[in-house]
């Protein structure tokens, strides 16, 4: 399927992520506001942002881990609401990598692998480890399969995080920071992956202060302010060319 | 050179610590005269106490009052002609044990020979009857077989667990008869038999009551909050005695002529009420140390809710619960000696009766160390597994 995707033109996809006019209160602060956004089938986009400026709240409506007030999400086609039915739809197409891993302590390598695809996508228990050594072999630690999370390092936690949420055959994956709590050396081997996954085809949204990440990778950057998108564009456009005063600020503290 | 210097250190065995016995005593027990005058005057009360013991348990105490009426101290007035039926379902319970030490080894293997032992002692203690010493034999020897067929397969490992949760109804249906055997009454049941019944079935029917109210007093649906709080904190509030008053008198008020409890059941039933709602707060407890990020990953996987529970973070929250969970247990354990006070005739209810009786004058102290004795083996046990169970779990490890 990556070829095929390489080589068509992304105007010509369809939508995977709609976003509409979305809005988002805590109590009374107002962290995302009116923001809209559309991301292709197979487009990887990077969210950049200053910290408190609302680019994880954003990335964590799209699969209803927090609520929104206003606007509206369509993922894949399913309309986000609060029908339950619809957010479990939405969140077997979707997987999620978080900045502290979150594996299952209790459970083996393995086990945290299949435990979604065996009770959420009712594969039998053959398949699914099938899947799960597919993967972890993917992501380069096929040899730590039965070993418990406590016992692997942070970049290797984070590429078993990673096979995790791929092991449900997501459409979509959003990424929260997923190097920011790892070790400088460690931070490569899960870039590595993502890249390749990126190459794949995959449809990703990231949120990372990686800026060499960004550039390589990213079909389009996005830049969070107070909630706000405040500059959207391709990576070259963005980081050599800023239209807005804030994002100028933003990438004169980065670079 | 440098380089040479860094690469070639010899490395180095740890110093010898060993300093022999006369060192060690030296160091820690006479290292100034301060030390050697408290050594001096522990050593002679502690030799004193020990003798003292010793006379008394070997010599002056009057065994018999034990002895003579073993039979009342363990299974009360629990027909003779009956007795077959406590016996199977102990035999059931040993062979599940054997079997379940063959297929896990570690604490079951501990677990096993401690009850080994205490079969093989008493089936040797001389005032044991005939048919006493063949049952225990047998179960002994059902231990051992247990184990020789566990640690054939691991397979049986799904079968054993089955056969642990059906062990409580069919060694309830031996013991009771519910219809198919002749029923033995409620009211003949007593001593250390009463004990572990009453013990065992709250123990396991308030675990569920109680995960439900811990989950329900975490939910978002108010009903069910305010419910399990009131509940929780309402029967946290009251004395257990009471609550056993409570459900000895108030229970068939509430149920009305219909149903009859009879009053084991009742008892059994005030100590599971009472039992939960100190158990919610222990898995509550369990519950809130976990991050929301175990959570959220449950979630962001898909799992529903039910899924995200029973896979996630119910294992996470009741390991880290262990210790405490444990603690509950023995402490229900030994609470049991209150039925009593409703009229039951548990274990220490049943020495208190025996040396009311003339003929047993002047026996207190055999009699309340003997069941001191038997309380403090089960609750040694329970806590020395539930040492065993944190260490293999890795409690505390993330
Ligand atoms: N659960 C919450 N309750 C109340 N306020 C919150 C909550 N979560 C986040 N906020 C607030 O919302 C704002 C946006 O937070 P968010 O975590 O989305 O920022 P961010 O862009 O991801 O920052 P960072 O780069 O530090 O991760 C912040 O002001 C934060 O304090
Ligand atoms: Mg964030």
């Amino acid at each position: 399927m990556s070829m095929q995707d390489e080589a068509k033109p992304l105007q010509g996809r369809e939508d995977m992520i709609e976003v509409i006019g979305l809005n988002k209160w805590f109590g009374n602060l107002h962290v995302l506001k009116d923001v809209d956004l559309n991301v292709k089938q197979g487009e990887v986009v990077v969210v950049l942002g200053p910290s408190g400026s609302g680019k994880s709240t954003f990335i964590r409506t799209l699969n209803a881990l927090e609520e929104f007030q206003k606007g509206e999400i369509h993922i894949d086609g399913i309309n986000l609401s609060n029908d339950v039915a619809n957010i479990e739809a939405i969140r077997k197409e979707t997987g999620m990598v978080f900045q502290q891993f979150n594996l299952f302590p209790h459970m083996t390598i393995l086990r945290n692998v299949m435990l979604a695809p065996i009770w959420v996508r009712k594969w039998k228990k053959d398949k699914a480890e099938k899947i799960a050594f597919e993967l972890l072999e993917r992501v380069g630690i096929p040899e730590q399969a039965h070993k418990y999370p406590g016992q692997l390092s942070g970049g290797q936690q984070q590429r078993v995080a990673i096979a995790r949420a791929l092991a449900m055959q997501p459409k979509i994956m959003l990424f929260d920071e997923p190097t920011s709590a790892l070790d400088p050396e460690m931070i490569k081997e899960v870039l590595d992956v993502m890249k390749t996954l990126a190459r794949s085809g995959m449809t990703m949204v990231v949120v990372t202060h990686e800026m060499s990440f960004a550039r390589e990778v990213a079909d389009r950057i996005v830049l969070f302010d107070y909630g706000e998108i405040v500059e959207m564009g391709e990576p070259n456009e963005v980081f050599e060319n800023p239209k807005h005063e804030r994002t100028k600020a933003f990438l004169s503290q980065i670079l | 050179m440098n380089n040479n210097e860094t690469t070639t250190k010899n490395e180095m065995a740890p110093p010898k610590s060993s300093i022999g016995v006369p060192g060690w005593l030296k160091q820690n027990l006479f290292s100034n005269w301060w030390n050697t005058l408290l050594t001096i005057i522990f050593t002679v009360i502690t030799i004193y106490v020990v003798k003292g013991t010793f006379t008394w348990v070997f010599f002056t105490a009057e065994w018999s009052v034990v002895s003579e009426n073993f039979k009342l101290l363990m299974v009360g007035q629990y027909p003779d002609e009956e007795l077959w039926r406590v016996w199977t379902a102990l035999s059931i319970f040993t062979a599940l044990v054997g079997i379940s030490w063959g297929v896990w080894k570690g604490t079951m293997g501990h677990v096993s020979i401690f009850l080994g032992v205490v079969m093989a002692i008493t089936m040797v203690v001389p005032f044991i009857a005939v048919g006493s010493r063949i049952w225990l034999a047998a179960n002994i020897g059902l231990l051992v077989l247990g184990f020789a067929i566990g640690k054939q397969s691991e397979k049986l490992k799904k079968p054993v667990l089955v056969g642990w949760f059906l062990l409580v109804p069919i060694g309830m249906f031996f013991i009771e008869g519910f219809g198919l055997l002749n029923e033995v009454s409620t009211n003949f049941w007593g001593g250390f038999l009463l004990t572990c019944l009453i013990a065992i079935i709250s123990i396991i029917a308030s675990f569920p009551i109680g995960i439900l109210l811990a989950l329900g007093r975490r939910s978002n649906l108010p009903i069910i909050k305010w419910f399990s709080i009131i509940y929780i904190e309402l029967i946290r509030g009251i004395p257990l005695i009471t609550v056993l008053f409570v459900a000895q008198l108030m229970l068939p008020l509430f149920l009305g002529d219909t149903i009859e409890l009879d009053k084991v059941l009742r008892a059994m039933i005030g100590f599971t009420l009472f039992n939960a709602a100190y158990l919610a707060e222990n898995v509550r407890g369990g519950l809130q140390s976990l991050p929301r990020g175990q959570y959220e990953a449950a979630q962001a996987l898909g799992l529903n809710k039910a899924k995200m529970m029973t896979f996630v973070i119910m294992p996470q929250a009741l390991k880290a619960v262990i210790p405490a969970m444990v603690g509950q247990f023995i402490s229900i354990f030994k609470d049991t000696v209150l039925v009593s006070i409703v009229g039951l005739i548990d274990l220490l209810g049943m020495a208190k009766k025996i040396i009311a009786n003339p003929q047993f004058l002047g026996t207190q102290m055999e009699s309340f160390v003997f069941v001191a004795f038997v309380f403090f083996m089960i609750c040694y046990l329970m806590s020395y597994v539930s040492r065993r169970l944190e260490r293999s779990l890795g409690v505390g490890e993330r």
